[in-house]
């Protein structure tokens, strides 16, 4: 991919993310954010390329480092997004 | 001697052009990106976007280890520092293996971490998530940095005498150096947000003499040596500019004070985002640079809609130094005035009494723990024929949403939880306006006074209630803008001095 076609998924993909987040009800704010942080953990991708990258033992372990880092943030956001969302429930109409 | 730049880029372009499924895989993974965000657009179909947020992020894994593990196996038989053809594949099942100790190392911690949180802790944990997305960003960057050619970002140059030399390609530099930085800025940031939030260093704003002037001039630094970092790719540029970066991250939170949390942590989301944009450029991923755009842009409509929901410029906000230490502020005489102050016993006759009564919730409710014996108040209530609602200011706690959190988590039913605009008109027609632990956000003062360091702050008209009854620990304290709250001497206010959650508790007993 050449540099326009990236910079063209960004700048569209900013747009994207201005509509669908403004649709986001504001009692899911927090969850909102675990998630968000959850997907921006996609730099695994990144630490695994490093990790997996024969060449420099340094770059390596750094690799290995940012992916158990990632992880915790991958499988810690989404277990926290998870839980506070079975939490939101509506009202039961007989009990009220 | 083969054109330079002809060389680059076309060796440039060799590197990253990757089979088509490939691009595919990350696309997806993107698309399931937007999704997840898409679902919260309501509690019902929010359970189903996290799962496909989860099947995203399983896509983009799978893909990098499926694409770059065989990549080493044949590449690796040239590992520069070992002789060639040494068993690439043993290093390779070791590797594989390294990387999933890795992956279970980080996994297990942050599912425990998950599991065992408590909700009122939520926004200690979203930011110390977030240092760590800041921290994995510097990580790779470094990595980068180190391996260039794994990375598929740099040419290598074999002059006829000497050894070769490994370029960069200058865009990638510059990539790499914004990605780094604002890494870094995200992780110091984030590390003095969690202490703040935690209660590990006071909340109160820390004001460097000068501090504008070392902020502006170390964020030159910092773009001046990236720029610089094109032309000359030497090491101590790229971690100088780390370095920096680093450094400007912790300055810039530390005069931040505890009420604009909501803002600041908001803020360093929308960092982290563009963070992994920054790297999805450097590796042409295209997964990273959609999640990167997404999270970027979620966390900067966060930060507006907080700033605004609490009439302050963003600039402000960054600028720092707001709600100095309440007690010296506006302190003095506020003890002298004359208010009224009820038992618990009085309170649960007035709401008992009442049609309606409207909850205001604020960061107080948090602290004390108070949302499962406030929603054991609105059950008896609601036995009793009171009309039962809960009102929530937009800045209310220290997070977005964190007071829908923690109702939702004492099982208060979310169609009973409205936001500010749609629950303001209603006080008028309301017997008793309930607040607890909120301060700053229901003061009239917003209003009215245009001295006033809150004014023009949309708030909640709790006065216009035909009572009030307000939660306080005690008289003493003043809302994080250390200004006093005028409701607190009128006529149809009763004051409850106490614990947040012990008043309640109280009440329920009294209503018994």
């Amino acid at each position: 991919m050449d540099f326009i076609s990236i910079l063209s998924i960004f700048v569209l993909a900013c747009f994207v993310g201005y509509y669908v987040v403004w649709s986001v009800t504001p009692a899911l704010h927090t969850p909102l954010m675990s998630v968000t942080n959850a997907i921006s953990s996609v730099i695994v991708v990144g630490a695994l390329i490093a990790a997996a990258a024969a060449g420099s033992a340094s770059s390596k372990w750094l690799g290995l480092l940012a992916v158990a880092l990632a992880s915790v943030n991958i499988f810690g956001g989404f277990a926290v997004t998870a839980r506070m969302l079975a939490m939101y429930k509506k009202k039961e109409r007989k009990d009220a | 001697m083969p054109d330079a730049a002809l060389l680059r880029s076309l060796q440039g372009e060799a590197s990253h052009a990757q089979p088509a499924w490939i691009l595919i895989a990350y696309l997806i993974a993107g698309v399931c990106f937007i999704l997840a965000l898409r679902g919260l657009s309501s509690p019902e179909s929010s359970r189903r976007g996290n799962r496909t947020g989860i099947i995203g992020m399983a896509i983009a894994v799978v893909t990098t280890l499926l694409t770059h593990l065989s990549q080493v196996a044949a590449k690796g038989a040239c590992n520069p520092n070992f002789s060639c053809e040494q068993k690439p594949f043993l290093e390779d099942w070791s590797t594989l293996g390294l990387i999933f100790a890795a992956i279970a190392i980080g996994g297990g911690i942050g599912l425990i971490t998950a599991r065992k949180i408590q909700m009122t802790a939520m926004p200690q944990l979203v930011a110390a998530f977030h240092s760590l997305v800041g921290m994995a960003a510097v990580l790779v960057g470094a990595a980068a940095f180190l391996n260039p050619e794994a990375f598929g970002i740099a040419v290598r140059i074999t002059p006829i005498y000497g050894p070769s030399i490994i370029n960069i390609l200058p865009v990638s530099r510059i990539e790499m150096g914004l990605g780094v930085a604002i890494g870094a800025i995200t992780f110091s940031g984030s590390v003095i947000a969690f202490l703040k939030l935690n209660g590990n260093m006071s909340g109160k704003p820390i004001l460097l003499p000068l501090r504008h002037v070392i902020n502006l001039a170390t964020l030159a630094a910092i773009l001046g040596l990236i720029a610089y970092f094109t032309m000359d790719q030497s090491p101590w540029v790229f971690f100088t500019v780390m370095g920096l970066s680093f450094a400007i991250g912790f300055l810039l939170i530390i005069p931040i004070g505890g009420a604009d949390m909501p803002v600041v942590i908001s803020m360093l989301n929308s960092y982290s985002g563009w963070a992994a944009a920054a790297m999805g450029f450097t590796l042409h991923n295209s997964a990273m640079i959609i999640t990167g755009a997404l999270v970027g842009s979620s966390g900067a409509i966060l930060s507006y809609i907080m700033c605004r929901a609490m009439n302050r410029s963003f600039i402000s906000v960054i600028a720092g130094g707001f709600g100095t230490d309440g007690a010296a502020a506006g302190g003095g005489e506020v003890i002298d005035r004359a208010f009224k102050r009820g038992s618990a016993e009085d309170a649960a006759f007035l709401m008992k009494q009442a049609d309606q009564v409207i909850i205001v919730p604020g960061y107080g409710m948090a602290v004390s723990q108070a949302q499962h014996a406030l929603k054991e108040m609105g059950d008896k209530l609601k036995a009793e024929g009171v009309r039962v609602k809960y009102a929530i200011h937009p800045v209310a706690g220290r997070m977005p949403g964190h007071m829908n959190v923690l109702l939702a988590e004492a099982n208060v039913p979310y169609d009973e939880v409205f936001e500010l605009e749609d629950i303001n008109s209603e006080f008028a027609q309301t017997d008793v306006a309930f607040v607890i632990g909120a301060n700053d956000v229901t003061n009239p003062a917003a209003k009215t006074d245009k001295s006033s360091p809150i004014y023009g702050m949309p708030v909640l008209d709790v006065e216009k209630a035909r009572t009030v009854l307000f939660v306080k620990r005690s008289m003493g304290g003043v809302g994080y803008a250390g200004v006093d709250n005028e409701l607190f001497y009128r006529d149809n206010t009763m004051m409850l001095l106490a614990d947040a959650k012990k008043m309640v508790e109280e009440i329920v007993k009294a209503l018994g």
